[in-house]
């Protein structure tokens, strides 16, 4: 199991250059003059050429690629052409409020997710399961742009119940957690329900039965444990989505994550950031995979027999 | 005559398929002593799992539902108890050992855990005592000591019936379902678990509704035996009985369809036909369109089961002296 861990961290070294080629290739290409972006558009062309040589930018492509990904590896990911901060300061001051929000939206989809799951496989086709899934559709299809402004427009505006932007308190909190929670709860329930349904199929939940064991014994310590690998993966991965930033909610409650820093990035063509972003967001989506990983072999036996 | 412990009368088991009613069990009537073992004989889907899913109250429902009849369990009906009452009875009084021990055992608890919930909640024994007994279930069984805290993947489909065996007896039943508890198994291990099975039936003294397709352990194993086919018993009588003079066609089909080593038969003689569609089961006598003995009459009326001898009782109508007999 040690070992195991091991050898999978030792692979996220690959997958990082990989990321980080795919990203500095496409940023290598991309239109648009770094050095005359920070000098402003009326420079003279001489002083343009001077901070072009001066940064590094007239190298051939792979001294450059080294060079980033040398820098990378220490910490280093250059300076915001906006700012002018180290991107590393940027990133890391950014990243606690997403994963503020991340972690109670997922919380707030978990223990709305799993119990209405279970009760709508434990009673399918019933009216509650009708209106469940019903209301899980609505859930995954709504956009949470759309959600989040409905939602300032209902309770900020019209009730004055929550902020409508910011950050600090948990009533900042409470709305984008929200908005992005539905959408994760929709998903879990969705998904807990169907691997419950194939679940209590079983003979072995037959047999929990057969030995006289209440229906709430047999569900719950026989049939969940048995479904969750599938409601595992799908926590694991809208947890490290949302880890990468929410952009969408984050622009639109104000919230100063990771999500909105890529936007306002992307859109100032603020290179530096851009890629620390996406290795920011590579890395914890990995991560957050090789922790659901490990999270299967507590839960099925089998599975941990396998990591060896 | 010994007590009833079980007695089946006119139990009716239907499913309700997108395909249509199928009616699984029909008219079925049934009985088994104390301290008997009662073979349960038929081939695949003459509905012999339906009828043991119907003692335990376990019929999935849906598609299943017990339409009629009643099952008297020391004279008490099964079928018009609470939920509750039933939930008592099940794993404790009545336990049941399943078919294929790769699949009816919880592959993310361990084999103990899964003797001791059983032990604690029928028993009233706390965490450590169901421990310990479920530890002793096993040695009983032929696992060694230690194995407790192992999952059902690391044990073989042979050991892990034994875990079966185990679970099901921990309770110290009455009545034990076993619902062909060796087909799943290698030849060699059938006999071994067989054996098992024997053995602990007279050391717990519990009485046993055996279910298989296979004479050749009936023979081993039974006190009595009931034939099914297509969810109706056609043929009932002790062992030896039904083993030196069946009287039913079905049955002298079956017999007819074993291997002699002490002749040479150039080819078997097998039942002609297949059994019928359960969505279309033919009137009158089930058995009449495969029957070498058919009259126009076996089409049209279901036959009446016929004491042929104390004890052995027939479902044709050659012993109700309405279609020609066999010559004998």
């Amino acid at each position: 199991m040690h070992r195991y861990i091991l050898r999978r961290l030792l692979l996220l070294i690959p997958v990082m250059l990989g990321v980080s080629f795919v990203v500095f290739t496409i940023m290598f290409f991309t239109p648009g003059d770094p050095a005359a972006m920070m000098l402003g558009e009326r420079a003279p062309a001489e002083e343009v050429a001077a901070l072009r040589t001066q940064m590094g930018l007239d190298d051939p492509f792979p001294v450059q690629f080294g060079r980033f990904v040398f820098n990378a590896a220490r910490g280093d990911l250059g300076r915001s052409l906006v700012s002018r901060r180290p991107v590393f300061q940027e990133l890391y001051s950014r990243f606690p409020a997403t994963l503020q929000l991340a972690a109670s939206a997922v919380l707030i989809a978990v223990l709305m997710g799993i119990p209405i799951g279970i009760l709508s496989a434990t009673r399918q086709y019933s009216a509650f399961d009708a209106m469940s899934m019903g209301i899980a559709l609505v859930g995954v299809s709504m956009p949470n742009f759309w959600q989040g402004m409905m939602m300032i427009l209902i309770f900020s505006v019209t009730f004055g119940l929550f902020p409508s932007s910011g950050y600090g308190t948990i009533w900042h909190l409470i709305m984008p957690a929200v908005t992005i929670g539905t959408s994760s709860a929709a998903i879990i329930t969705r998904m807990t329900r169907s691997s419950m349904l194939e679940v209590v199929r079983q003979d072995y939940i037959r047999t929990a039965r057969a030995k006289g064991l209440s229906e709430k014994v047999v569900i719950n310590r026989h049939g969940l444990k048995n479904a969750l690998i599938p409601i595992v993966t799908v926590i694991g991965l809208q947890f490290g989505w949302l880890l990468g930033g929410a952009v969408l909610t984050e622009t639109v409650f104000a919230w100063p994550g990771v999500g909105r820093l890529m936007v306002d990035a992307i859109r100032q063509r603020d290179f530096p950031v851009v890629q620390g972003g996406v290795l920011l967001l590579a890395l914890t989506f990995s991560v957050v995979n090789l922790a659901v990983d490990i999270l299967y072999a507590y839960i099925d036996p089998r599975i941990k027999a396998q990591y060896k | 005559m010994a007590e009833r412990l079980l007695d089946i009368e006119d139990l009716r088991v239907e499913y309700h398929t997108d395909d249509g009613v199928v009616t699984a069990v029909e008219n079925l009537n049934l009985y088994l002593e104390k301290g008997q073992t009662l073979g349960l004989v038929g081939e695949t889907g003459a509905g012999k799992t339906t009828t043991a899913l119907s003692v335990m109250r376990l019929v999935p429902d849906p598609p299943g539902r017990i339409i009629s009849g009643s099952i008297r369990f020391h004279g008490e009906d099964l079928l018009t108890k609470r939920v509750d009452e039933i939930k008592k009875i099940r794993g404790n009084k009545i336990s049941m050992i399943f078919q294929d021990p790769m699949t009816s055992l919880n592959p993310v608890l361990t084999v103990g855990f899964q003797i001791e919930e059983a032990v604690m909640l029928h028993q009233g024994l706390d965490h450590r005592a169901a421990k310990k007994r479920a530890g002793e279930m096993l040695e009983l069984v032929g696992i060694p000591a230690g194995r407790e805290g192992d999952y059902p993947h690391e044990f073989s489909g042979g050991m892990r019936q034994r875990v079966g065996i185990a679970m099901a007896l921990s309770c110290n039943p009455e009545l034990l379902i076993a619902d062909e508890p060796t087909t799943a198994l290698d030849v060699t291990i059938q006999a071994q678990v067989l054996e098992l099975m024997k053995k602990l039936r007279e050391q717990f003294s519990t009485s046993m509704l055996l279910i298989t397709h296979d004479l050749g352990v009936v023979a081993e194993v039974c006190d009595h035996v009931a034939i099914m086919y297509a969810g109706t018993i056609v043929e009932y009588a002790d062992v030896e009985t039904l083993f030196t003079n069946p009287r039913h066609p079905y049955t002298r089909g079956l017999f007819g369809s074993i291997p002699s080593l002490d002749e040479d038969v150039p080819r078997l003689q097998p039942i002609k036909g297949l059994m019928p569609d359960p969505t279309d089961l033919p009137t009158g006598c089930k058995f009449h369109p495969r029957c070498p003995m058919a009259k126009d009459i076996c089409a049209k009326r279901a036959p009446v089961g016929v004491e042929v001898a104390a004890g052995h009782r027939v479902n044709c109508m050659m012993y109700e002296g309405l279609v020609p007999g066999y010559e004998e």
